[in-house]
């Protein structure tokens, strides 16, 4: 299979006052097409700014991303980045949100945007703004805005940490379903292990800074997954002792 | 009951200000000083004659011109400097430098340019509210969280749809506040700009009180129309701030 996304020893430093800070200090892998790849490692590592640099948000000081074989050049539709602070225009209505990613004179662009508005579940809401929706209703415009572009690759920044333990995992299994139909190339960037184990295809850690790929699982169980299998709980050990835990 | 107690609250501290207003007055016997009750009086019988009509309309309609002039100027100029780093390094020095200009130290040049018609306070009221909106406009856009923005350049849109459909409506609320502020301003120089137009508005109405005859019934009977008038607008500006598509940014 032929790689999606290539990082050829990426490397990122930020300057501070104390000089400069290096986040990353060259990192290498793939993701193939349909691939699903979590990434997690310890908190400050450089999770975000990897992911942004991927999405082509960032610049790397060193290395380079290629997307399809292309040289990573700025952002593009192609890869669409759903973060943890979420990016819901609060201006727009829901259906607006939908349509908003929607270039040029296209007639279908209603259509489209409620079947998506439907695929994750917001029939009834088309006309509400954003601020009259709780939480995970939020994870879905964010999640169905992105879906409605048909994007190659999801970029996804810890989406589902700031929604409470239930609505979270609740989530989890609404996005899993949609992939299951959708096949798309899906980079998680998680501080939820179990999260990494219950979603990914393969679990890639990362070091502390400036960090580094310290290890790679590849996590080879068909869905639906029982995370209280005894195979899950074994890898889920063995990924914490990662951390020393 | 909240509604209620939102406007009987401000009445009755309105009414105690007036009843010290009042024994003060009594009190201290003065005879140029008026009572509430001649203010009132000398209120109606302007309100008869009906001068009082030509003077608030002249007034809202300087203010109101000055204004718009304002919003149509400040507003594209205060997205330009907001968005475009080197429009605002290169403006905010000349807009720093001229915001702190009273405009009754532009009264002798207005004067110069515009004559003594509706036009001199309509610039000077002009210059008093186009330099907040401007600030706050461009604040506004600086303000923008980082996340809209790369949000819309994900999806790839063209530079005229993010200007358009997510800079504006990003800024809109805070430029909502700016105007406010700004026609606050723009009524508060409303008598300093009547110092010099002819026969009409709130602030001649004032100056001529005072000038013909000692009328202090009718200098304050001005004063106080002007701060009911600016209730009345900010009022009228606050309903914008209803508006669903700006809510989402004021917490109530």
């Amino acid at each position: 299979m032929r790689a999606k996304i290539a990082l050829t020893d990426i490397r990122k430093s930020f300057p501070t006052d104390d000089g400069p800070l290096h986040v990353i200090g060259g990192v290498d892998f793939t993701v193939d097409e349909g691939e699903f790849v979590a990434i997690v490692g310890p908190s400050g590592c450089g999770k975000t700014t990897l992911l942004n640099i991927v999405a082509g948000f960032d610049r790397p000081d060193h290395g380079h991303v290629t997307v399809d074989g292309a040289a990573r050049n700025g952002p593009s539709p192609k890869g669409i980045v759903i973060s943890q602070r979420g990016s819901v225009f609060p201006w727009l209505t829901v259906q607006q949100n939908l349509m908003f990613g929607l270039n040029g004179r296209r007639p279908d662009k209603k259509a489209l945007a409620d079947h998506y508005a439907a695929v994750v579940g917001l029939t009834g809401f088309e006309k509400g703004y954003p601020h009259e929706l709780y939480g995970g209703m939020l994870k879905r415009v964010e999640l169905a805005r992105a879906l409605v572009v048909k994007p190659e690759i999801l970029y996804m920044d810890e989406p589902l940490a700031a929604l409470d333990a239930l609505t979270s995992l609740q989530m989890r299994f609404e996005v899993l379903r949609i992939l299951a139909e959708e096949r798309h190339t899906c980079m998680l960037i998680t501080h939820d292990v179990e999260e990494a184990i219950h979603m990914a295809d393969r679990i890639i850690v990362l070091s502390p800074r400036p960090t580094t790929v310290q290890a790679t699982f590849e996590v080879p169980f068909a869905h639906p997954r029982n995370l209280a299998h005894p195979e899950m709980i074994e890898l889920k050990a063995s990924i914490l002792s990662e951390f020393g835990l | 009951m909240g509604k209620l107690k939102q406007i009987v609250a401000p009445l009755a501290v309105a009414a105690m200000l007036v009843a010290v207003w009042w024994i003060a007055v009594v009190a201290s016997e003065s005879v140029i000083f008026p009572t509430p009750l001649q203010v009132v009086t000398g209120t109606l019988e302007l309100a008869r004659d009906g001068t009082l009509w030509n003077h608030i309309g002249a007034s809202l309609f300087r203010v109101g011109a000055g204004f718009l002039l304002a919003i149509a100027a400040g507003v594209p100029l205060g997205l330009l400097m907001g968005w475009v780093s080197g429009a605002f390094s290169t403006l905010n020095p000349i807009v720093q430098i001229l915001r702190p200009i009273s405009p009754i130290a532009w009264i002798p040049i207005a004067i110069l340019w515009f004559g003594v018609g509706d036009l001199s306070p309509i610039f000077l009221i002009f210059l008093s509210s186009v330099f907040p909106t401007i600030v706050q406009t461009a604040a506004a856009v600086h303000a923008i969280e980082r996340q809209y923005i790369w949000a819309a350049e994900n999806f790839g849109v063209s530079r005229y749809k993010l200007f358009l459909q997510v800079v504006i409506p990003a800024a809109l609320p805070q430029i909502i506040v700016g105007m406010r502020v700004s026609l606050g301003v723009a009524w508060l120089v409303v008598v300093a700009a009547e110092m010099i137009a002819l026969r009409s508005g709130l602030g001649y109405l004032i100056i001529d009180s005072r000038n013909a005859g000692n009328r202090y019934d009718l200098v304050v009977a001005g004063m106080v129309i002007i701060g009911l008038t600016g209730l009345l607008l900010d009022g009228a500006m606050r309903r914008l701030e209803r508006l669903k598509s700006v809510r989402w940014r004021y917490a109530r």
